[in-house]
């Protein structure tokens, strides 16, 4: 739809201030891979409970939004072992490089960080690449 | 307090990723399909996102937290192996399913099976990521030991 960078735009602006929040707030980077895997662990029980708060509300507030907002639906895969393979791939991959699109991306960006420039270009490359080989050459998605 | 700051962000960090269209696979790769039909809104998003995260870091150099001692440190790591080979499996997993993490959790009430299996898979792969290390590294010296 032609109108669909103004929703990007306003989405994207309402992604920068809850990392304006947290920022400002706790003092901590919004990164979603280590915010959810900062829910397996216990060492600081009062970091694992802010977590959880986070990744509650992650879950809950699209929840009670998605019908009233008319959001579309995720159009995800069926494919079992495409979707397993893509979760492994995230899982790992994001623990590995110590970030994902909200910490490296939007958070490393905006503070010109090396690090998270390099890290949004090898992602955004390997899964240009990643399309074109399962989506053109493989069909598969 | 600090859960209370935690609830609002990650409140609004959902509303934004479904009003920006990021719970929605297609939108996605539409965005890494360069050779298909092409969809910017993607860039629209960070940039959106950019935009109060960079006045955020500007005013951490004038000011301390609300409810903290300190801003976090910056890493000094540098551009290493694991973050671009991390960053390399990352990618390819978010081409494939049109996922990353955040979005995986944003959409886990309205996203049926698929998003279930796709989200306990990326939790298993976050969980085990030092054994797969592990895995790795003694795949590469058996491979260094047979050249």
């Amino acid at each position: 739809m032609p109108m669909d960078w103004i929703y990007g735009l306003v989405g994207g602006v309402l992604i920068g201030c809850a990392g304006a929040v947290l920022l400002l707030g706790n003092g901590r980077v919004m990164g979603a891979s280590g915010l959810i895997f900062g829910m397996f662990k216990t060492t600081d029980r009062r970091i694992w409970a802010e977590n959880l708060a986070f990744v509650s509300a992650l879950f809950f507030v699209p929840m009670l939004f998605v019908q009233p907002l008319n959001i579309a639906p995720t159009h995800a895969s069926e494919n079992v072992i495409v979707l397993a393979i893509a979760g492994l791939a995230v899982g790992f991959g994001t623990r590995l490089a110590n970030g994902c699109t909200s910490g490296h991306g939007v958070c490393g960006i905006s503070r010109f960080s090396l690090r998270g420039i390099a890290a949004t270009m090898a992602y955004i490359l390997a899964g240009a690449i990643s399309v074109v080989l399962f989506k053109h050459f493989l069909g598969l998605i | 307090m600090r859960i209370v700051i935690s609830l609002v962000a990650g409140a609004l960090f959902g509303l934004g990723l479904i009003i920006s269209g990021m719970t929605n696979t297609k939108k996605v790769q539409g965005w890494l399909d360069i050779f298909g039909e092409w969809d910017p809104t993607l860039a629209f998003v960070m940039g959106g996102a950019i935009l109060p995260m960079a006045v955020a870091w500007k005013a951490t150099r004038v000011r301390t937290p609300l409810r903290a001692d300190k801003f976090p440190a910056v890493n000094t790591a540098g551009i290493d192996r694991d973050l671009i080979i991390g960053s390399v499996f990352f990618g390819v997993g978010w081409g494939l399913a049109g996922l990353c993490p955040g979005p995986a959790i944003a959409s886990l009430s309205f996203g049926g099976s698929s998003g279930v299996l796709f989200a306990s898979a990326m939790i298993i792969g976050m969980l085990s990521t030092r054994r797969l290390q592990a895995f790795f590294r003694k795949a590469e010296n058996i491979t260094k030991t047979i050249s």
